[in-house]
């Protein structure tokens, strides 16, 4: 029986030549990754052990992102235990304000993360590198602190659903739209423990901006890890940024699906998940009475250059509408630096948004752009749980920065054909 | 032996609920105890009891990795968490820090809120005490075990990674 590229990557970090679905196993890590919100729990966590030196400084990743610039003295606090303790265990991959992003859009922009590794993060959308062909899963802070101590995880070898995707993506349609589609079909425990592999005609043609997205919100279907194996695409964006060797793994013809699903999008319009789960998903042509207040476009989901340019293609030379709040967040400073130079800044600016530094923010109610009682928000983020950007009576739809965009020229949920 | 009264929550409880993130900037147990289910039950914190349980339905804890979340449950002093079905990292995490929890489709659908529940964890056997009913619980791998009997990751860490 063959394997399939998630258990061959597990196999590889666990002294495998043979793996499947349910096996238990303590696999190497290659990448393990830590928040502004989670690294300090893992911090005090390891320092319970009285181990004196991390296992391998050089696999931890410390990004505080979440609520920075801190927004509090205790977020501050935080910030000041990860900037202490990457000093103390002389880990490189510490990044401060100036020089930190969104950590899911910042570790495969800068080659952190590259194909082949075994990557854990203390952050539910770590989820998100599988698009570049990485076995890549979301844990807890206590996980993290075992693998600052022992370069390990505790993982169950998952179950693959294999999702194949057929026919041509209309314009306006993007890989957000994708993976809310499957959300929509399969529900947002469609995937629990499960691996979900992304294949098929439309996911070659896709961008790995747009692969990124979709296995950004592999979570939201309760999946272990989203991935996609690696070809031509993932060749032109790693190449030039790995900062160590890759390995492209893929399924063999005859490993073992629990199921698959196979998808015509030919037809699919750009789609909207409404309010409190990431499964209430419509086409964006049936929501065109929903009034909006805010719009966010940024976050790891989709505050990549490509979401940016998208953006301010609808909005050039236009203002937004006078009800709403326009908030830009680009997921890096090299995206903010490139926004910068394209002319999109100019074009949010003019269009009376905020152009933010990069951040969580609002994604998680932290920040940037907090909700009141009954505020509705259209946002490009990737969960819509009641209160999750605010008051816990505020609402949030979800869509990709297309429709965002164009929904903030009208105030309303908008399919982007409809701005000229 | 686990015995405490039931508080009964539906499907897809999720960790914004259990722990909304604007008190994500702090790492103390109590005060994360102290607004623990704030955004499903506000009044949870001043009506539970310690030894009390949370039985809910599918995909309890889904959303995000934050420890956080089973962490203001256990500092609570909640018992255990009963539910049809577990997200994934809320899961593991449960495991790793300690707070019992156990998988029971049929006891999380039939017991209801305010019925006294027993847990007998040596014979996977949740007893409704209230109704009389007995039901079985998805028993746990045996490196889980290996974990949960260690008293968590830390501890099992401890023992297995860092006495040599």
């Amino acid at each position: 029986m063959g394997m399939t590229i998630t258990e061959k990557i597990i196999a590889a970090h666990s002294g495998h030549q043979e793996i499947s679905a349910g096996q238990f196993v303590y696999a190497d890590v290659d990448i393990c990754l830590g928040n502004d919100i989670t690294a300090p729990i893992a911090i005090e966590q390891f320092e319970t052990l009285g181990v004196e030196k991390v296992f391998n400084p050089d696999s931890i990743v410390l990004v505080p992102d979440h609520f920075t610039p801190n927004k509090d003295i205790k977020s501050a606090q935080n910030s000041k235990l990860l900037r202490e303790f990457a000093l103390k265990h002389q880990i490189k991959n510490y990044f401060e304000v100036g020089r930190v992003g969104i950590e899911h859009v910042l570790l495969p922009e800068q080659g952190i993360v590259v194909p082949g590794d075994l990557v854990i993060g203390a952050d539910s959308h770590t989820c998100t590198y599988g698009a570049m062909g990485i076995f890549s899963t979301g844990v807890g802070s206590t996980d993290l602190a075992a693998c600052y101590a022992t370069g390990k995880v505790w993982l169950k070898v998952p179950e693959t659903i294999k999702f194949i995707f057929n026919g041509k993506l209309n314009e306006w349609v993007s890989g957000k739209d994708l993976i809310l589609h499957v959300i929509g079909d399969i529900g947002v425990d469609g995937a629990r423990y499960k691996a979900m592999e992304f294949s098929g005609s439309v996911i070659t043609d896709l961008s790995m901006d747009d692969r990124l997205a979709m296995c950004n919100m592999a979570i939201e279907a309760g999946a272990k890890n989203g991935i996609i194996e690696p070809d031509d695409c993932t060749e032109n964006y790693v190449n030039g940024r790995a900062q160590r060797e890759y390995k492209f793994y893929s399924s063999d013809a005859d490993c073992e699906y629990h199921e698959i699903h196979e998808y015509d999008v030919s037809a699919l319009s750009p789609q909207v998940a409404l309010p409190n789960l990431p499964e209430n998903v419509r086409p964006v042509e049936e929501l065109s009475d929903i009034t909006i207040d805010q719009v966010v476009i940024g976050s790891c989901t989709n505050g990549r250059i490509s979401d940016l340019r998208i953006a301010a293609q609808i909005l050039k030379d236009k203002k937004i509408h006078p009800s709403i709040r326009l908030i830009v967040i680009p997921g890096t400073q090299d995206v903010y630096l490139e926004a910068l130079k394209e002319g999109l800044i100019e074009v949010f600016i003019k269009a009376e948004g905020v152009v933010s530094t990069p951040t969580c923010g609002p994604c998680l109610g932290g920040h940037m752009g907090i909700l009141a009682e009954g505020e509705r928000a259209l946002s490009t983020t990737n969960r819509n749980f009641a209160g999750r950007m605010g008051h816990p009576r505020s609402e949030v739809y979800l869509s990709n920065p297309a429709v965002a965009a164009a929904s903030a020229v009208t105030g309303k949920i908008t399919h982007p054909e409809k701005i000229n | 032996m686990i015995n405490g009264k039931s508080w009964k929550y539906g499907d897809n409880v999720n960790t914004d609920e259990i722990i909304p993130a604007r008190y994500l900037n702090t790492t103390n147990e109590k005060e994360l105890a102290a607004h623990c289910m704030e955004d499903i039950d506000p009044e949870f914190v001043n009506k539970a009891v310690e030894g009390d349980i949370i039985v809910a339905g599918d995909n309890f804890g889904c959303g995000s990795s934050r420890e956080h979340a089973p962490i203001s449950i256990k500092a609570l002093g909640i018992s255990c968490v009963i539910a049809k079905s577990f997200a994934r990292i809320f899961f593991r995490n449960a495991i790793n820090i300690g707070l019992p929890i156990f998988e029971s489709e049929k006891a999380g659908i039939e017991i209801s809120d305010g019925d006294s529940v027993k847990v007998d964890i040596n014979s996977n056997i949740i007893t409704n005490l209230t109704t009389n009913k007995e039901y079985s619980f998805t028993p746990f791998a045996d490196e889980m075990k290996d974990i949960i009997k260690a008293g968590g990751l830390m501890e099992y860490i401890k023992v297995n990674y860092c006495s040599s």
